[in-house]
C-alpha cells in the first residue's frame, strides 16, 4: 500500500519517541556519574567529546527535532478548527520537516 | 492510452488465493471496471466482483488497485497504469469472500455500531428549524456525503492494525449525529465515539482524507470528537 505524508509524518514521531525513550536511561546514567565526584564526570565528559558520540548526539538533536515538530502537527491537528474542510494539512509535515532540517544545520554549525 | 494490451493481475480465491494474470486489450476511456468486466465476460465467467451504478454513485465497486483502494468505476487505466500493467485486489481489511468480493459486515457493523438517527419530534411537530449556516450544520454538511465505499477503511493502516478500532467512515458518521441538532441523544453518540477503538484510537495518519473518492475529510470529523470529547472533560469532567 502507498503511504502518505501524513503516514511518514506518524511514523517519524513514533520511531523518533522510541528513540528518545532509549537515550533517557542513557542521559540519567550520566547525570548519575556526577555523584560519583568530579573525576567520574570528567571522565564521562571525555567520553561525550569522541567523534563517534558527536555524531550520536546530533543524532538526538535531530529525534528531537522530529519528535517537537511531528508531534506539534498532531496537536495542530486535533486541537485547532480546521478552516477549511479540504486537504489534510500537509503543508504542516512540511513545515515540520524544513524546521528539523534547520535545527539539524544549526547544530551542525555550532558543533564543527 | 491506444492500441496494446493491458497486463492484468487479478485476486482469485479467498483469504487464501493466487493472483490470476489475464491480457486485456487496452482501449480509448477505459475504467479498471470495465477491464474487471472484460476479463469476467471472456476469461473467467466465475471471477466475483461488486458493481452497480458505474458512474461513482453507489460506492459498491471499490477495490485496491496497484495498492491504492479506489472506486474503479471512476478510475481510468490510463491514469493509474500508463505503462499498462493493473494489479487488482479485494479491498484491505476486511475478510474476503471471493476473488474481488470481500465481506462488508464488519465494516457496516461498525457503521451501524456508532448510533442511528433517533429524534425527538412525531408526526404532528412542524420540521425543525435548522439554520443552514450555523456552525454545527456546516460541520454535518462538510461530512454527510459518505455513501459508504468503505475505500477510507481499507486505507486506514489503524483499522489494519486494531481489529476493535471504528474505523474512519462510522466515526464521520458519528459526528454527523453529534453535530445533528434533531438527534435526541447527541451525548450518547459522543460517549460510544469515545469508548476504547474510538476516535482516540486514530493516529491522524491522514490516509482516510487523501483517499476519500468523495472527497470528504474524516480526519477533520475524527479531530472533531477527540476536540468535542476534551471539551467534556473539561466542562463536566467525564470524557
Amino acid at each position: 500500500m502507498r503511504r502518505g505524508a501524513g503516514w511518514w509524518a506518524a511514523m517519524g514521531h513514533r520511531l523518533s519517541g522510541l528513540a528518545l525513550a532509549a537515550f533517557l536511561p542513557l542521559h540519567f546514567l550520566m547525570l548519575g556519574r556526577a555523584l560519583g565526584g568530579a573525576e567520574a564526570l570528567d571522565s564521562s565528559l571525555k567520553i561525550a567529546e569522541l567523534p563517534l558520540v558527536k555524531v550520536a548526539e546530533f543524532g538526538l538533536v535531530i529525534a528531537l527535532a522530529v519528535h517537537l515538530a511531528f508531534g506539534l502537527r498532531v496537536l495542530a491537528i486535533e486541537l485547532l478548527p480546521w478552516p477549511a474542510r479540504d486537504g489534510l494539512r500537509l503543508r504542516l509535515v512540511y513545515l515540520g520537516l524544513a524546521a528539523t532540517v534547520l535545527v539539524g544545520i544549526a547544530f551542525a554549525v555550532s558543533v564543527v | 492510452m491506444a492500441e496494446g494490451t493491458l497486463e492484468v493481475r487479478i485476486w482469485r480465491g479467498g483469504d487464501e488465493g493466487a493472483f490470476g494474470a489475464y491480457a486485456v486489450p487496452a482501449r480509448e476511456n477505459q475504467t479498471v471496471l470495465d477491464v474487471v468486466t472484460e476479463v469476467q465476460r471472456r476469461f473467467e465467467p466465475s471471477l466475483a466482483y461488486r458493481f452497480s451504478c458505474r458512474v461513482g454513485v453507489c460506492g459498491s465497486c471499490a477495490m485496491t488497485i496497484n495498492g491504492t483502494p479506489r472506486w474503479t468505476c471512476r478510475t481510468h487505466v490510463k491514469r493509474v497504469a500508463p505503462e499498462g500493467r493493473l494489479t487488482i485486489e479485494p479491498l484491505r481489511n476486511m475478510k474476503r469472500v471471493k476473488d474481488l468480493a470481500c465481506d462488508m459486515d464488519g465494516f457496516l457493523g461498525k457503521w451501524a455500531s456508532v448510533g442511528t438517527f433517533e429524534g425527538t419530534a412525531t408526526r404532528a411537530d412542524p420540521p425543525a428549524a435548522i439554520d443552514p449556516a450555523s456552525p454545527a450544520r456546516r460541520e454535518v454538511d462538510a461530512a454527510i456525503q459518505c455513501i459508504n465505499c468503505a475505500v477510507c477503511h481499507a486505507a486506514c493502516d489503524v483499522v489494519a492494525w486494531d481489529p476493535h478500532y471504528l474505523g474512519p467512515a462510522a466515526l464521520n458518521r458519528a459526528w454527523t449525529l453529534y453535530n445533528d441538532a434533531r438527534v435526541a441523544d447527541r451525548r450518547a453518540v459522543l460517549d460510544g465515539a469515545l469508548q476504547p477503538g474510538g476516535c482516540h484510537t486514530c493516529h491522524s495518519h491522514g490516509a482516510c482524507t487523501e483517499h476519500c473518492p468523495v472527497g470528504l475529510s474524516p480526519t477533520a470529523s475524527i479531530a472533531g470528537l477527540k476536540r468535542a470529547g476534551l471539551v467534556s472533560l473539561l466542562k463536566g469532567g467525564r470524557s
